[in-house]
């Protein structure tokens, strides 16, 4: 048994919304799990019924051998953080740590101990005795942190916690975040939109799209492997090249360039996939295209073009001179192209 | 911006006559009047006038009926405060947390909002009248209310009375304070704190002070000022003179009994109370207030 498990959850809203749909999953404990999706896929809700802000529809919730279906949030040992940092903008920063473990009766000086450990981990010990409102944003968030991590709880939940953050804070607190999972050993969700976020922080990524999960697997998985067009899509920066096309006998026709797979099937109407990364300029290239714009981001460059109509990018090291407007030759390794049936949208 | 240059130096006064003769007329000249009304000793058939220095005042200081409206008015503005704040944050939580219908019930809570004073005062005559009066009949029945003679039962019609309409007043405020909380903040409290009371007064409410605290005032401006219409609708001051705010009584000393140095001299210690309260509050509570 795992220590949390998600079984055939369902939530629809009210208003007939399905916004999350027989979803299952299994979590192991002290794992780093990662919902990635884009805005509105279900992640958050998915997120907030383990919290017990939601209520669920459908399915069981189980936390370390116990059903908590019916628990209130605050007997759950869940703690949350949320995208504002919601710390409570009339206490100081001590009293928004402590207050989670006044209210579950524990001693004072227990109580200022915790609080004390806590804050001088995250650094904010400075702080105690100001009011959230005269904190940066990078310090609610580490408040916000603080007042999960005193209470010791038995899974951590994050609902997008560094979406607020400027992107030199974003890294360093994700960084911090996946460093202090790491020490304290403690099981973690993770919710984002954002897919660097989701690749570099997860044990395992959960990818979720329209209340259904995609996809669940390390990282790597994922992303050498992706099983739908969706995740294909999703994952992966800049995305990975979609082609329409039909195949046969292991020949996928995009226009007039003819690519060879490395197995002999035939599908009418299918997607190939080829990562931007994938794709090698060689002189001796099968393929010849034009550079339509070209973006150079330092020691990489990524490269604008179409072939047969559509439209595809590829990212190489900027050592190679290629221009817009230049003609350039490229080739296809076939092991590294993802086949998908596109009435499906499934991998082949 | 950009700023507007006036070619000629008259122009821009053209512009604000209207709204300076409207506060000319309705205002400051009013003012100007009442003072000079408060200094001076009329003749109560308007043949002349003389300056009495501050004779009005000292009047009004030995007067036993300005205590008695003092006293009224100060426990009417407090119970007033108190009924319909509390009433209205405990509406406004309630139907902040409906589900269902939620629509319905803010729109019937803010009706009586729209009810002009006297109207619930005369409205309020129904309930309170002896001969087909259903609230008179049924505390009669309970402990032999009777508003024509005993003080006490005539505070309670007044307070009613007074207390209905501004009930709508505190919940449109208190659940527009509600809403304006951060939904994760309370989210977040959920999961810190199981008790709903407890939450509820350790997060909601002092979040909450702001909305309170402007509240405050408004209750005691409106029980000062706005319920002329209610008393004088209502118990007219009934038994005797015990029901009289001193906004009420300024105006029947003034106008129904002619004495317009009194009513005068009434009004500026009125706008002294009124001042002193208001230093009191912004002094004191306002301090202890948390604004976002």
């Amino acid at each position: 048994m795992s220590f949390l498990e998600l079984k055939n959850i369902t939530k629809i809203y009210p208003n007939g919304t399905k916004a999350v749909d027989e979803t299952s999953l299994n979590v192991e404990d002290g794992e780093f799990v990662v919902f990635v999706g884009p805005s509105g896929c279900g992640k958050s809700t998915l997120l907030r019924m383990i919290a017990g802000l939601e209520d669920i529809t459908g399915g069981e919730i189980s936390l370390d051998g116990v059903i908590i279906n019916n628990i209130d949030p605050s007997e759950r040992d869940v703690a949350m953080v949320f995208q504002n940092y919601a710390l409570y903008p009339h206490m100081t920063v001590f009293n928004n740590m402590a207050y989670g473990l006044k209210n579950r009766g524990i001693s004072k000086d227990k109580i200022n101990s915790k609080v004390n450990d806590a804050a001088k981990l995250l650094e904010i010990d400075q702080l105690l005795d100001r009011k959230p409102s005269m904190l940066s944003g990078g310090q609610r968030q580490r408040v916000a942190m603080g007042r999960a991590i005193v209470r010791n709880p038995k899974i951590f939940l994050f609902d997008e916690p560094l979406s607020n953050l400027d992107a030199k804070l974003r890294n360093q607190m994700r960084l911090e975040i996946k460093k202090l999972q790491r020490q304290m050993d403690v099981t973690s969700i993770f919710v984002t939109h954002d897919q660097t976020e989701a690749m570099t922080l997860g044990d395992r990524i959960v990818v979720i799209n329209d209340g259904i999960v995609e996809q669940v697997g390390t990282p790597k998985e994922i992303y050498s492997n992706p099983n739908t067009k969706f995740v294909a899509e999703f994952i992966g920066s800049p995305q990975m090249n979609l082609f329409d096309c039909s195949i046969k006998n292991g020949i996928a026709k995009i226009g007039e360039a003819q690519v060879n797979l490395d197995n002999l099937i035939n599908i009418n109407d299918a997607s190939i996939g080829i990562r931007p990364d994938d794709i090698q300029i060689t002189d001796s290239g099968k393929f010849e295209s034009k550079a339509n714009l070209v973006e150079y981001l330092g020691s990489d460059m990524i490269i604008y073009s179409s072939i047969g109509g559509q439209d595809f990018s590829c990212k190489l090291s900027s050592k190679i001179d290629v221009k817009a407007g230049d003609n350039f030759k490229f080739d296809i390794t076939p092991s590294s192209i993802h086949v998908f049936d596109n009435n499906t949208n499934k991998k082949v | 911006m950009k700023k507007v240059q006036f070619k000629s130096s008259y122009s821009q006064y053209f512009f604000l006559a209207p709204q300076l003769l409207i506060l000319l007329i309705f205002l400051y000249w009013p003012i100007i009047q009442t003072f000079r009304d408060a200094f001076t000793i009329q003749d109560a058939f308007g043949f002349g006038s003389y300056f009495a220095g501050f004779d009005n005042f000292k009047f009004i200081f030995t007067d036993p009926s300005y205590y008695t409206a003092f006293k009224f008015t100060i426990i009417y503005s407090f119970v007033i405060t108190l009924i319909t704040g509390s009433i209205g944050l405990l509406l406004a939580v309630q139907a902040n947390n409906v589900l269902h219908g939620k629509n319905v019930y803010k729109t019937l809570l803010i009706w009586p909002y729209a009810i002009a004073p006297a109207v619930v005062g005369v409205m309020a005559n129904y309930f309170f009248s002896e001969r087909f009066g259903l609230l008179y009949h049924l505390f009669n029945n309970l402990w032999g209310f009777n508003w024509y003679e005993d003080v006490f039962d005539a505070y309670i019609y007044v307070v009613i009375a007074g207390s209905w309409k501004q009930i709508s007043a505190n919940f449109i405020f208190f659940l527009a304070g509600l809403q304006a909380i951060q939904k994760t903040v309370i989210e977040a409290s959920i999961i810190d704190c199981k008790s709903n009371i407890r939450r509820f007064w350790t997060i909601t409410f002092p979040l909450l002070m702001p909305t309170t605290f402007f509240l405050i005032i408004i209750n005691i401006t409106y029980a000062f000022f706005d319920t002329f219409g209610i008393i004088d609708t209502t118990t007219i001051g009934a038994p005797g003179s015990e029901t009289k705010t001193l906004v009420y009584k300024a105006y029947i000393d003034g106008f129904k009994g002619l004495d317009l140095g009194s009513a005068g001299a009434q009004s500026i210690m009125m706008m002294l109370i009124v001042l002193v309260i208001t230093i009191f509050q912004f002094r004191y509570i306002e301090g202890k207030i948390h604004y976002n």
